[in-house]
């Protein structure tokens, strides 16, 4: 019977596939027929020789730094309003509290960063300004969710035991919730800039700023070269965040 | 006498003052300026913009647009998927120690110059994942034209790299002794693979797989943005016409359609399992 039901999963497949591809009229064969070979190649040859003038690479440096800016000060934010918004989604101010928090913040993270960013730019122009409010919002869902499930894991006991010696709400929480959860929330916040990084470098495809606006335009104005070393340089941005994170999370998750 | 005040206080203070002194480069880089969206006049237009929302856009005739650029996406991430799959197949098999003859008196380790020759697949692989699958449909698009060709191509080449990286590392991760027991009894590697490795990491692929298509769909709705066909061409479009009722009811969908697939695909990971 399970083969049976395998086989059925099987066919749904292959015939999925095949509505796929006749669906979208996909003319892959086309791509290597006629002249198209010879003009994939001759718009392929500009990228293999990237432009490596100072001047150019002096805006990317700056791209790269505003890119990493755009993402530190968005990942940043999205902390304090994560954690304003975790406090109710945790369940401190009651389950009304609780339920309207939750569904905020499944909303902001439910969009994309790129759908914030192309709106951001509608309502805060072009620029890098409206990438950092994006990637505030997004990450704001995601960090607010996750903080809220850790203020939910920890202990209560700390903060009871200075509420019950007297201290106010806000120092039983600063004293004796903080101190416990400080790690995780510092190392999900970590988390999140490691992605926003990458995601910043793409952002700039719809008009927020950093790479990925200098690569839209090279693009845009065909200049392949200057395209180029663009990519190259997210690249390097990318594999060298790898790197270092990898390096990091050796260096203190493991070793914690 | 007990004292009231935080010993740890000053140096925690110290500490917040050096992270501000260096975000300050980083405030000024980012043009951070919350005012602008409580600029009078920008405030209008965005209440007018987002008042726009509700209701969302129902008339039939978008209705089926909609659902075009819904069943366009799903096809997207599909064809690209396969594409994908096509990519990935071969460079794992090629990239994976797993079917390494020259480790099998090693001790599971290749020789040098095995690894070295597996290191330039490797290296095609890295490539192909950490250029970002909206960077590929954005060059794409150049090429190509606008539509969804773009987008499977993107998809195809971006994933195609991701899971032959994923691939390979599961075909190491599984008990070698049946392929190596084969390698040395003289079957050839791909009969190997085939009765070795592959019956141990089937599930693990599928699943794997599976999960990756489900991705698949969210990005192909991100790359409409830069023209790739799909719900995320008609978003960006409408978005541009202040369209709000459009944008409204093309993100209900979109939201409706990444919640559906996580459930199909956590069905279907469950039943392979």
């Amino acid at each position: 019977m399970k083969r049976l039901g395998n086989l059925a999963l099987l066919l749904a497949v292959l015939a999925t596939l095949y509505a796929s591809f006749a669906y979208l009229k996909l003319d892959l064969l086309g791509l290597f027929s006629g002249d198209s070979p010879m003009m994939m190649w001759r718009y392929a040859q500009g990228f293999l020789q990237p432009d490596f003038s100072a001047e150019l690479l002096r805006q990317i440096g700056r791209g790269t730094l505003e890119t990493l800016a755009m993402s530190a000060i968005g990942t940043l934010l999205a902390s304090v309003l994560g954690l304003l918004l975790a406090l109710p989604a945790a369940g401190r101010f009651g389950a009304l509290a609780k339920a309207v928090t939750r569904f905020l913040l499944n909303a902001l993270r439910a969009i994309p960063e790129l759908v914030w960013a192309a709106l951001m730019v509608l309502a805060a122009g072009l620029g890098p300004n409206a990438g950092t409010l994006a990637l505030t919002l997004h990450t704001s869902g995601v960090l607010g969710r996750l903080f809220a499930e850790a203020l939910e894991n920890t202990p209560a006991q700390p903060a009871q035991a200075l509420r019950l010696t007297g201290s106010s709400s806000i120092s039983a929480f600063c004293y004796g919730t903080l101190p416990g959860v400080w790690p995780q929330l510092l190392a999900y916040a970590l988390y999140r800039w490691e992605n926003n990084i990458r995601m910043a470098s793409v952002l700039g495809f719809v008009g927020a700023g950093g790479l990925g606006q200098m690569l839209y335009i090279s693009l845009s104005l065909f200049q392949q070269a200057q395209a180029a070393s663009v990519i190259l340089a997210m690249l390097l941005l990318v594999l060298l965040v790898d790197l270092f994170s990898n390096w990091a999370r050796q260096r203190w998750v493991q070793a914690g | 006498m007990l004292s009231q005040r935080d010993p740890a206080a000053l140096p925690r203070v110290l500490l917040t003052l050096l992270a501000l002194a260096l975000l300050w480069p980083g405030l000024v880089l980012s043009e951070l300026n919350l005012a602008v969206l409580f600029d009078a006049g920008n405030l209008g237009n965005m209440g007018q913009f987002l008042s726009s929302f509700w209701p969302p856009a129902h008339d039939p005739e978008f209705l089926q647009l909609l659902a075009q650029a819904t069943l366009q996406t799903l096809a997207i991430a599909t064809a690209g998927m396969s594409l994908a799959l096509l990519l990935a197949i071969p460079l794992a098999l090629l990239a994976t120690r797993a079917l390494s003859i020259s480790a099998l008196p090693r001790g599971g380790q290749p020789a040098w110059w095995a690894s070295a020759l597996r290191w330039p697949v490797k290296g095609l692989l890295i490539v192909l994942r950490s250029v970002p699958e909206i960077v590929w449909a954005l060059l794409f698009v150049r090429a190509v034209g606008l539509g969804p060709t773009a987008g499977v191509l993107a998809i195809g080449i971006t994933y195609g790299g991701m899971l032959g990286k994923v691939y390979g590392e599961i075909f190491e991760s599984t008990d070698l002794r049946p392929t190596r027991a084969l390698l040395l009894a003289g079957s050839p590697r791909l009969s190997a693979f085939a009765y070795g490795v592959l019956p141990n990491a089937a599930g693990e692929i599928l699943s794997y797989s599976v999960y990756r298509w489900e991705c698949a769909i969210r990005a192909s709705v991100i790359m409409g943005f830069v023209g790739a066909g799909g719900l995320g061409q008609q978003i960006d479009l409408s978005l541009r016409m202040f369209a709000g009722a459009e944008v409204a009811s093309m993100l209900l969908t979109f939201l409706a359609l990444v919640l559906l697939a996580d459930l199909f695909s956590r069905w279907l990971r469950g039943r392979l399992a």
